[in-house]
């Protein structure tokens, strides 16, 4: 556990001092400080950070993910030489960049909410969902990168595929979704819709943020049964389980990959 | 013969205008003619004493500690121009029926209550006022549509500042006209849309005054049917189970200055020419078929300076025409506009949409009405040359909204990346969306 912990504190270190992480938080901090002082409608402001959460968390998280584990590979080797145990410095270099992400996530968005916003208190909640997803993505999307990267050696292809990883959750799945709702016109779809939307992680958050702002808009029948599931214990229950195996399932292939991978 | 005043001069001068009047009697008052004069001095005097006999209302006073102790035996004295006070306490009647023009006023708010079987109140004549009464307990009646108050074919009525608990009609006009329903609290408490009844309710009148009243809880606050030239000012309708203000046939009437919140279907205004609606508030209508606002069969009707906030969709045009709306808000509401294709010849300018899931949505692929000089806050153009307006036109209708008209379930895709571009891509190449559905004028600014 102590090697864990050192690991994850060194590159915890090494992240922090890297120019990327800084560019990272800087882009939260600019976008959330310009958002907030060019319009003075908290929703509106709630809902373009919800975009900017589902499309550059994934985004940055997959790629910076696939590259840094790329990049460590000399450094990875050499701490093999060493008598630590696979799994442990897998995860501690999953955690040590994992946690840098999320908390420069939360200080970019964060920090000009509370110095800046006005009216804070009115969306507490919907402010809260926003965290907790963009933490779930960057935990999701770094251990998705992992897998990927553990699993080709070759650069490029583990690149492409870390890029189609991310279109096909934020974009493409959605697409596909569509074409369903059209094909199956005739059916009662919501409930098969609610479980499509739970195995997307992106899809998730959004429409956990989403059913709390467009309230008035989703009152229809539709968006009384969805409604009525996300708001529900059991859909609670169900969504947070989703992201937890989104999160577990690559991280544990990944670190069975690793244990028999030959570098 | 001692007058009124205890003056016995026959020269009793009543009033101090009418001084003016005597002198040039008396200048007037020749040899020639002193016959005449004379006894139409003797006419004019005789007038008065008539005149003041009759205007001199008596006053009856009811309670526990008086001589009269029920309302129905004051009734039974009572002539036309008298009023009856009464005074504190709790008064089971059974049903009053006032048919004399008096004037009924209630002191430290005395209960009149309907023991859940009667009618409480009916008012046959008119000039009939009653005020400062709490009405209380109507019984439920299909039959007769038991109300607190219940007017029938009268004229000039004034029913004011009453408070109205747990009836099942509040008040009831028909057939009536000019009279005035000002500072009234009603509240009801059924749960069940058949088992309640109007807050206040209007059926085939004419100039009538409806200010500053609070209803709350009842199947609709303020009804209207037939009813024409007549105005509903600063009311307050809440939380009613059906509609805040239902109106229909009432041509030429006006509201303004009202306050709707938490209807269960909103307001409903139909079947109707040339009203005015300005200056109201219309908050909180939540559910799948609530409105801020919906229209139908609407013409030549005004919509101006009036906020929308929060609604699942603020305003509904159904088969409306020549209905202009302008300076109004439309603020975080589902659907802002939803403009159905039987409507023609509508104008839409100098609003602000600020914030709306959609701000305009319609079930046509063309359009007949006009959008100009509005504030959209989705808005992406630029203005180059400063002049405050957008250099390239703005199309709220977006592609989305259509998908959903289509196929509701799509509804679970809303704001996802995927939907975004193909929003983008209908911008820039309109196919399904109403081609000529565009504010050609968007203001870069929003109005304040």
């Amino acid at each position: 556990m102590s090697i864990l912990l050192k690991i994850i504190r060194y590159q915890f270190h090494d992240i922090s001092r890297s120019k990327w992480i800084i560019i990272y938080t800087s882009f939260f901090f600019l976008v959330t400080y310009g958002l907030i002082s060019f319009s003075n409608d908290t929703s509106k402001v709630i809902i373009s950070l919800l975009n900017v959460t589902l499309i550059i968390i994934p985004l940055v998280s997959i790629i910076f993910g696939t590259i840094y584990l790329y990049n460590n590979k000399d450094y990875i080797i050499l701490i093999l030489s060493q008598p630590i145990k696979r799994n442990v410095l897998y995860l501690g270099l999953y955690f040590g960049l994992t946690i840098p992400l999320a908390l420069s996530f939360l200080l970019g968005v964060g920090v000009p909410i509370l110095l800046f916003s006005r009216d804070l208190k009115e969306n507490f909640e919907v402010l809260v969902f926003l965290f907790t997803a963009g933490i779930f993505q960057t935990f999701i999307f770094v251990s998705i990168s992992f897998l990927i990267a553990t699993l080709n050696e070759n650069k490029i292809l583990g690149l492409g595929l870390s890029i189609f990883c991310w279109l096909f959750f934020s974009v493409l799945y959605d697409g596909l979704l569509l074409l369903v709702i059209n094909l199956c016109q005739d059916y009662p779809l919501e409930k098969i819709l609610i479980g499509f939307t739970i195995l997307n992680p992106v899809d998730l958050a959004r429409i956990f943020v989403t059913l709390k702002l467009d309230v008035a808009a989703l009152m229809g029948y539709t968006g009384a049964v969805f409604q009525k599931f996300f708001n529900g214990n059991l859909g609670n229950f169900i969504s947070l389980l989703s992201l937890l195996v989104w999160l577990v399932i690559p991280l544990l292939l990944g670190i069975r990959k690793f244990f028999k991978k030959d570098f | 013969m001692l007058n009124r005043n205890g003056n016995n001069s026959p020269f009793y001068l009543p009033q101090r205008g009418s001084k003016k009047d005597f002198s040039i009697i008396l200048s007037n008052f020749s040899e020639k003619d002193s016959c005449r004069a004379v006894v139409f001095l003797f006419i004019w005097f005789f007038n008065f004493y008539f005149l003041s006999e009759t205007l001199s209302a008596k006053n009856i006073h009811v309670g526990a500690h008086q001589k009269i102790r029920t309302i129905q035996s004051a009734l039974k004295i009572i002539s036309n121009g008298d009023s009856v006070i009464v005074e504190e306490g709790t008064y089971k009647e059974k049903s009053l029926l006032i048919d004399k023009s008096i004037i009924l006023i209630g002191k430290n708010s005395p209960v009149l209550s309907g023991e859940n079987k009667y009618e409480i109140m009916k008012i046959k004549a008119d000039n009939v006022v009653v005020k400062g009464f709490i009405f209380k307990d109507t019984g439920l009646n299909f039959i007769f549509d038991n109300a607190a108050i219940k007017l029938d074919s009268v004229t000039n009525c004034t029913i004011e500042k009453n408070i109205f608990v747990n009836n099942f009609f509040g008040i009831y006009l028909s057939r009536s006209s000019r009279c005035k329903i000002i500072g009234n609290e009603l509240s009801a408490s059924q749960t069940k849309e058949t088992y309640s009844g109007n807050g206040i309710h209007l059926w085939q009148c004419r100039e009538m005054i409806i200010q500053k009243n609070k209803i709350e809880g009842h199947r609709d606050g303020i009804y209207f049917e037939f009813v024409k030239a007549s105005t509903i000012e600063e009311n307050k309708s809440e939380n009613n189970l059906r509609y805040g203000l239902h109106f229909m046939f009432s041509d030429s009437c006006k509201y303004s200055g009202n306050f709707f919140k938490k209807n269960g279907a909103g307001v409903a205004v139909m079947f109707t020419r040339n009203v005015d609606m300005h200056n109201n508030r219309f908050e909180y209508n939540w559910g799948g078929a609530a409105y801020g606002l919906l229209l139908k069969d609407i013409s030549d009707s005004r919509i101006f300076e009036n906020d929308f906030v929060k609604n699942s969709c603020a305003i509904y045009y159904e088969g409306c025409s020549r209905v202009t709306t302008h300076n109004n808000n439309l603020t975080e509401n589902g659907t802002a506009i939803r403009l159905m294709a039987n409507s023609m010849d509508n104008s839409f300018s100098y609003n602000n949409f600020i914030g709306n899931s959609f701000d305009v949505t319609t079930n046509s692929t063309r359009n007949y009405n006009s959008f100009e000089n509005n504030y959209w806050s989705e808005y992406k153009g630029y203005d180059l040359n400063k002049d405050g307006i957008g250099d390239i036109p703005h199309r709220p209708v977006k592609l989305f909204s259509i998908i959903i008209e289509r196929n509701r379930p799509s509804l679970i895709l809303i704001r996802s990346l995927f939907v975004e571009l193909l929003n983008a891509a209908e911008n820039i190449f309109p196919s399904l969306t109403p081609q000529t559905l565009i504010d050609s004028k968007p203001q870069m600014k929003r109005y304040l």
